[in-house]
């Protein structure tokens, strides 16, 4: 009962996140000086032509009609149609959806793989070869720009040992290469936070009731430490996953692959501004909507926060 | 199951500096009593206690010398295996604030089961009734609920209840409680007393019960022995105690007892303050702050010596009627 309530709420909190930014999308892009309608025009339209633009972005009614307007289609998910491809820009999102998910979603899961054993492990046998192997793997990853890092793994194993394609994104190969350039900076900031959480958990007192317990230095650390450790680290790892829902766009264009990012740049580049707009809120929701799903495992970790 | 610590002396040694928190501590708890260790804050309860559990971390403890025996194992000598078996299963320990000593994201019946599941090798299900018994024990009876409860779900006294629960999960022969009551209030304090009191009874363990409060050792004790900076000074009967205190400084603290009928008069409370373990002064640690010091006891440790039977102090003036 405790738990659905708690849900409940954050649901209605994720309801509200979304309906607010959305009103603040809607009106930063009023604000900004100039009307898309010449822009998206040019500079040699006529008044006849910037008039049919206008109607087409509906900007030639009052603001308090167009956001009505606006937020009546939000309801539907409908973002408008794509000024340069003339297809609802809903549609497009959904094209490019699937293979940033899954980018996404692999790129969290090598970062995962590596951090968090990486991490405890330092934490548990501080000062030893794995803490100084997780420490120089968190300063690499940290410095080394990700693009770069693409580049280089392209060179090595699509081009000198051609173990993956080189172009195409049909296949989880294709996306391997890409998950690892992204994964392998997220991962260098879940091993710094997985081991500062878990070495701050050792050294709590329920550790030292365990030890008179006479519990096993392995019950001690998996048992015990581990799962008040992963709280923090749960929510900086969703949130980083909302991050790379919004597209990768830089490691996308190394490795030229077709999603949400490199549709969003191309938008950037067009002045496709209801692709634009729709962009922005889409990624507003895919994050909100990470947060949510984050709370209710963080709630199921920490019993704690169910009631407060 | 009798516990006898010799002359046990422990640093915490940090770069080129010493801080000599145990300089020789004596100390026999008998089979069944409840002996209480009693002394103002840093005088090395804690470190005395920890000691016997083999929980002290070296570096950077070091033990510079003696020994501690339950019956005839000498724990100190034992592997950190055969130490970790000891400990849960024939001593165990509660400790002082059960809101930090619990896993806030285990269930108190995850935690009173695992170590009947890793000592005692009981299957989960068998482990979960000895549960409730033990919760009955402890006076947290309609347990099913209980078990299913995070630490954050009770109130102060569930969880000092719920800590005990634990410590005597496999029957201990010995139980370690240090200051378990000093975050409660006054009543809760009084039930967590009785608690004990009853567990010696009915398991009958040996208590090595520790406060800072004479007032609070007053009705559980069979024995106390009070610490001063690293060192018993004084060791007797409770009730010769009480009686016939002989240390200045266990008098001293038997005065800072507010006592119910002159209530509103003021305390007495001993000037100064327990010496740094790393500047502990020669001599007496106590001539500092003690009323009756001379040149004596500025120089030459007093020896612990017998006064009367099972009566003892270290202080060069007991005995000689100068302690009034
Ligand atoms: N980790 C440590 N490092 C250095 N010195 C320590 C450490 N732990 C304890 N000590 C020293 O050992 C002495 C005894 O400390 P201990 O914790 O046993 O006191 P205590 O009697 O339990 O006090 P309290 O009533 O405050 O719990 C103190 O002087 C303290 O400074
Ligand atoms: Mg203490």
């Amino acid at each position: 009962m405790k738990l659905f309530l708690f849900i409940l709420k954050r649901f209605f909190r994720l309801v509200l996140t979304i309906l607010i930014i959305s009103t603040i999308i809607f009106f930063v892009i009023r604000v900004i000086p100039g009307d898309p309608a010449l822009v998206v025009a040019g500079i040699d339209a006529s008044n006849a032509e910037i008039q049919a633009i206008r109607v087409k972005l509906g900007t030639d009614v009052p603001v308090a009609v167009q956001y009505v307007r606006w937020m009546k289609k939000l309801v539907r998910f409908d973002f408008g149609t794509s000024l340069i491809s003339n297809q609802p820009v809903m549609t497009l999102i959904k094209q490019r959806f699937p293979l940033t998910f899954s980018l996404a979603l692999l790129g969290i899961f090598l970062g995962i793989l590596i951090a968090i054993p990486l991490g405890v492990l330092s934490a548990v046998h501080r000062w030893s070869l794995w803490d100084y192997f997780g420490m120089v793997y968190s300063q690499l990853g940290m410095a080394i720009p990700s693009f770069w890092l693409g580049i280089i793994l392209l060179l090595l194993f699509s081009v000198k040992f051609p173990i993956f394609p080189l172009f195409g994104s049909g296949s989880i190969k294709n996306l391997f290469l890409p998950a690892i350039a992204l994964g392998f900076a997220r991962a260098a900031v879940i091993l710094r936070l997985t081991r500062a959480s878990m070495v701050d958990e050792l050294s709590k007192e329920y550790i030292i009731t365990a030890r008179a317990k006479g519990l096993t230095e392995k019950m001690i650390h998996y048992k015990h430490a581990l799962k008040n450790a992963l709280i923090p680290v749960v929510t900086v790892t969703g949130i980083q996953f909302g991050y790379m829902l919004g597209g990768a766009i830089i490691i996308e264009q190394v490795f030229s692959l077709p999603g949400l990012g490199r549709l969003f740049l191309f938008a950037i580049y067009q002045r496709d501004f209801p692709l634009i707009q729709g962009g922005v809120v889409f990624i507003a929701v895919i994050f909100s909507f990470t947060n949510f799903l984050v709370d209710m495992f963080y709630s199921f970790l920490n019993p704690k926060i169910r009631i407060s | 199951m009798e516990l006898t610590i010799k002359d046990l002396d422990v640093s915490f040694i940090q770069g080129d500096r010493e801080a000599h928190a145990l300089r020789g501590i004596n100390l026999t708890v008998g089979k069944g009593e409840i002996h209480s260790l009693v002394g103002e804050s840093g005088s090395g309860k804690t470190v005395t206690s920890t000691c016997i559990m083999g929980l002290l971390p070296s570096p950077p403890v070091r033990i510079n010398k003696g020994e501690i025996f339950l019956d005839d194992i000498n724990l100190l000598s034992l592997s950190e295996e055969d130490q970790r078996k000891i400990r849960g299963m024939k001593i165990a320990m509660v400790f002082q604030e059960p809101a930090k000593y619990l896993n806030p994201t285990l269930k108190i019946g995850v935690q009173i089961t695992e170590s009947l599941i890793l000592h005692l090798g009981m299957s989960k299900t068998a482990a979960e009734e000895k549960a409730l018994d033990i919760l009955t024990t402890v006076g947290l009876g309609g347990g099913k609920r209980i078990l299913h409860s995070y630490p954050h779900e009770l109130s102060g006294g569930m969880k000092q209840r719920a800590m005990i629960a634990i410590a005597i999960s496999c029957n201990p022969l010995f139980l370690i409680a240090d200051e378990p009551t000093t975050a409660l209030d006054v009543t809760l304090q009084e039930q967590i007393l009785e608690l004990i009191m009853d567990l010696r009874n009915k398991l009958s363990m040996g208590t090595l019960f520790i406060s800072h409060d004479l007032r609070v050792v007053h009705d559980i004790s069979d024995r106390i022995s009070v610490i001063y900076a690293g060192k018993i000074v004084e060791n007797s009967s409770k009730t010769e105690l009480f009686a016939h205190p002989m240390h200045p400084y266990s008098r001293l603290l038997l005065k800072s007892i507010p006592d119910a009928e002159k209530r509103g008069t003021r305390l007495v409370t001993i000037p100064g303050k327990v010496p740094d373990a790393e500047n502990i002064p020669p001599g007496c640690a106590f001539h500092p702050r003690c009323p009756f010091a001379e040149d004596i006891c500025k120089i030459e440790e007093p020896e612990m010596k017998e006064y009367q039977e099972g009566h003892s102090a270290a202080c060069h003036f007991c005995g000689t009627g100068k302690i009034q």
